[in-house]
C-alpha cells in the first residue's frame, strides 16, 4: 500500500476516514456477511464511535453500509431516510464493549432470510477496519480480500475438504483462522482469498458434509 | 515507488523529468497500467477537488452546526476587493493578494465541505484535505495551468505523500496535526513548484521549508470533531506552503534536507503526549471554550440517544 493513489485518495465523504469511511465500511462488511440486506439492525456504539458519531456522521455512515452504499457514495449524510425508505428498522445505542479498540461497534442483525446474526469490528485508522466478531465466534478478518466465512459442525476433515476444493478451483489461500464453540460443536472458519469463490465451488463447498453455511466476501476496503 | 525525496530528485534529474513526472511513470510502473490509466485515474480525482470547491466557496453547514460558510465569506471578501467596492466604501482591504487569497478560500471551501459530510479527496487524509487543492488551483489560476500540469503537481504531491507515509507517519493520532496538515502543505508546496515550472531540487527545498514551518503542530480537535481548529488549519497551511514554494523558486535553499525534515517530524511525533495527538483531551480541545462546546454537543447526543426507534 501507500502508492500514489492512497495518498491522493480515497475520494470519500467526509468527514474523518476512521469515524466515517471506516464506519461504512464496516456496514458493507456486516451486509455481506448476512447475505444482502438486513429487514433490522441494532446497533451497539463503543468508545470514541459512542462519544463521538453524531458529528463524524459514524451512525448514518454505519446505516449507509448496511444499505450497500460505498465510502464515496453521497447519499451517505440521507442514509436514515433511505433506510426507512427501504423499511429496514435500526435503533442505536451506546454500550461497553469490553476491552476493544475505541473505535467499535456491535451490529445485531436480522438478515433477509430472517436469520440472526451478531458481527463486531473496528475502524482502525485511516479508513481501515477489522471484523472481530460473528456471533459467538473472535475473528480477526481486515475486509481487504476476498473471504469465506464457513459455519460448520467440528469434526475431522471439514477444513481439509474444503481447502482441496479451493486448490481445485486454483484459489490461494491468503490467511485462515478457525474456531469453535467445542468439541464436536458449531465451528466457524474465516478463509481469506487471493481470489473469487465461484458460485459453483461455493455451493460443492456447501454440500460438504457437516457445512451448514458458506458466505463469500468481497472485499469491502477498496476502491 | 521511491523511499526518499532524495531518491525521487535524483529521479527526476537524471532521467530529465519534472518531480511529477518521474512520480507518474514510477507510478504506472508499479501498478502495472499504460500512462493513459494513471493519468485518468488522476483526472477523476482532480475533478473531486474541483467539485468540492465550488461547493464550499456556495456554502456548506457541518453536520454539529458548529462550522461552515466562512469559505463563502472569504470568496465575497474577494469578490468586494476585485471589484474596488471595498475601497469605495472604505472597507477594510485584504492583504494577503493571489495567489493567497484565493488559495485560502479553496481550502476552507474543501475543509468545509468534508465537515459537512461532502465528498472530498482525503490528500493525505480527509483533515487535512483542503490544503493541497487550496494550493493546487489558486497558483494554477495565476500560472493558467491546464488540467495536464494540474495531474502533474498532483503526482508530485503525492509522490512526496507516499514518502512521509514510509518514513513516518501520517496519522494525526500517531504524529500530531504535523502529520496530516503538515504533511500536506510539504505536498502542496512540491505542487506548486511543479506548477511553476521549478526544478526538482527546488521541489525538494520547498517541501522541507514548509513541513519545517509545521514541525510540532498538535492534534487537539474540539469535541473530537474534524472541525474546530481542524478547518482553519487548512486554510493557514496553504500559507506556509506558498511561502515554501516561493522561498525555494527564489533558490533559497533547506540547511536540513527534506529526508531528515521527514526523520524529525516522525520523532517529534513520537514524543508528543497522547492528549495531543486526536484525543481531544489537551489544547484546544481543552480551553473553556473547547469544553463548553463539548459538552453542548454531548447534550444534543443525549437528547439523540434518548428514543433510539427510529
Amino acid at each position: 500500500m501507500n502508492g500514489v493513489f492512497d495518498i491522493i485518495g480515497p475520494i470519500m465523504v467526509g468527514p474523518s476516514s476512521s469515524h466515517t469511511a471506516g464506519a461504512v465500511r464496516l456496514g458493507l462488511a456486516a451486509r455481506a456477511i448476512v447475505g444482502g440486506r438486513p429487514s433490522r439492525a441494532a446497533l451497539a456504539l463503543h468508545g470514541s464511535f459512542a462519544q463521538t458519531y453524531r458529528g463524524h456522521g459514524t451512525d448514518v455512515a454505519l446505516i449507509a453500509g448496511i444499505l450497500g452504499m460505498r465510502p464515496d457514495d453521497e447519499r451517505i449524510p440521507d442514509s436514515f431516510h433511505v433506510a426507512r425508505e427501504q423499511g429496514m428498522e435500526f435503533t442505536f445505542s451506546r454500550a461497553d464493549l469490553g476491552d476493544v479498540h475505541p473505535n467499535s461497534v456491535l451490529m445485531e442483525l436480522t438478515g433477509p432470510n430472517g436469520s440472526q446474526t451478531t458481527v463486531g469490528g473496528s475502524s482502525v485508522g485511516g479508513g481501515n477496519i477489522l471484523i472481530t466478531r460473528i456471533d459467538r465466534f473472535d475473528v480477526d478478518f481486515t475486509g481487504t480480500s476476498h473471504a469465506l466465512i464457513v459455519s460448520y459442525r467440528d469434526q475431522p476433515g471439514v477444513i481439509a475438504k474444503i481447502t482441496s476444493l479451493l486448490a481445485t478451483e486454483n484459489v490461494n489461500i491468503a490467511a485462515m483462522r478457525v474456531s469453535r464453540e467445542g468439541r464436536h460443536a458449531r465451528a466457524l472458519a474465516i478463509i481469506e482469498l487471493d481470489q473469487p469463490v465461484s458460485k459453483e465451488a461455493g455451493a460443492l463447498i456447501k454440500r460438504i458434509s457437516g457445512i451448514d453455511t458458506v458466505i463469500a466476501l468481497p472485499p469491502v476496503v477498496s476502491e | 515507488m521511491y523511499t526518499s525525496i532524495a531518491e525521487l530528485t535524483n529521479a527526476a534529474v537524471s532521467r530529465a523529468l519534472t518531480v511529477g513526472a518521474a512520480v507518474r511513470e514510477q507510478e504506472a510502473l508499479d501498478l502495472d497500467q499504460s500512462q493513459d490509466v494513471v493519468i485518468c485515474r488522476m483526472q477523476e480525482r482532480l475533478a473531486v477537488m474541483r467539485d468540492s470547491v465550488g461547493r464550499g466557496l456556495a456554502g456548506v453547514r457541518s453536520r454539529s452546526g458548529l462550522t461552515g460558510g466562512d469559505a463563502r465569506r472569504m470568496a465575497e471578501a474577494r469578490t468586494r476587493i476585485a471589484s474596488g467596492h471595498a475601497t469605495a466604501t472604505g472597507a477594510p482591504m485584504l492583504i494577503g493578494g493571489e495567489p493567497l487569497t484565493s488559495a485560502i478560500a479553496y481550502a476552507l471551501a474543501v475543509a468545509e465541505v468534508n465537515a459537512g459530510m461532502g465528498r472530498i479527496v482525503a490528500a493525505p487524509t480527509a483533515g487535512s484535505c483542503g490544503v493541497l487543492p487550496g494550493v493546487l488551483f489558486s497558483v494554477g489560476e495565476i500560472r493558467g495551468a491546464g488540467d495536464a500540469e494540474l495531474v502533474d503537481a498532483l503526482f508530485a504531491a503525492g509522490g512526496v505523500g507516499a514518502v512521509i507515509a514510509r518514513s513516518s507517519t501520517l496519522a494525526g493520532a500517531a504524529g500530531g496535526c504535523q502529520a496530516e496538515c503538515g504533511a500536506a502543505a510539504a505536498m502542496a508546496a512540491a505542487a506548486a513548484v511543479e506548477i511553476a515550472g521549478g526544478t526538482p531540487e527546488q521541489c525538494a527545498d520547498a517541501v522541507a521549508l514548509a513541513f519545517k514551518g509545521l514541525l510540532g503542530l498538535v492534534c487537539d480537535p474540539v469535541a473530537g470533531l474534524v472541525e474546530v481548529p481542524c478547518i482553519k488549519r487548512n486554510a493557514t497551511s496553504v500559507a506556509v506552503a506558498l511561502a515554501a514554494a516561493d522561498m525555494a523558486l527564489a533558490g533559497i535553499r533547506s540547511v536540513i534536507p527534506a529526508d531528515e525534515v521527514i526523520w524529525a517530524m516522525g520523532a517529534i511525533g513520537r514524543e508528543l503526549p497522547a492528549s495531543l495527538r486526536e484525543t481531544a483531551l489537551g489544547g484546544l480541545a481543552a480551553t473553556p471554550t473547547g469544553k463548553r462546546i463539548a459538552s453542548e454537543i454531548n447534550m444534543v447526543r443525549d437528547d439523540a440517544v434518548v428514543g433510539i426507534i427510529r
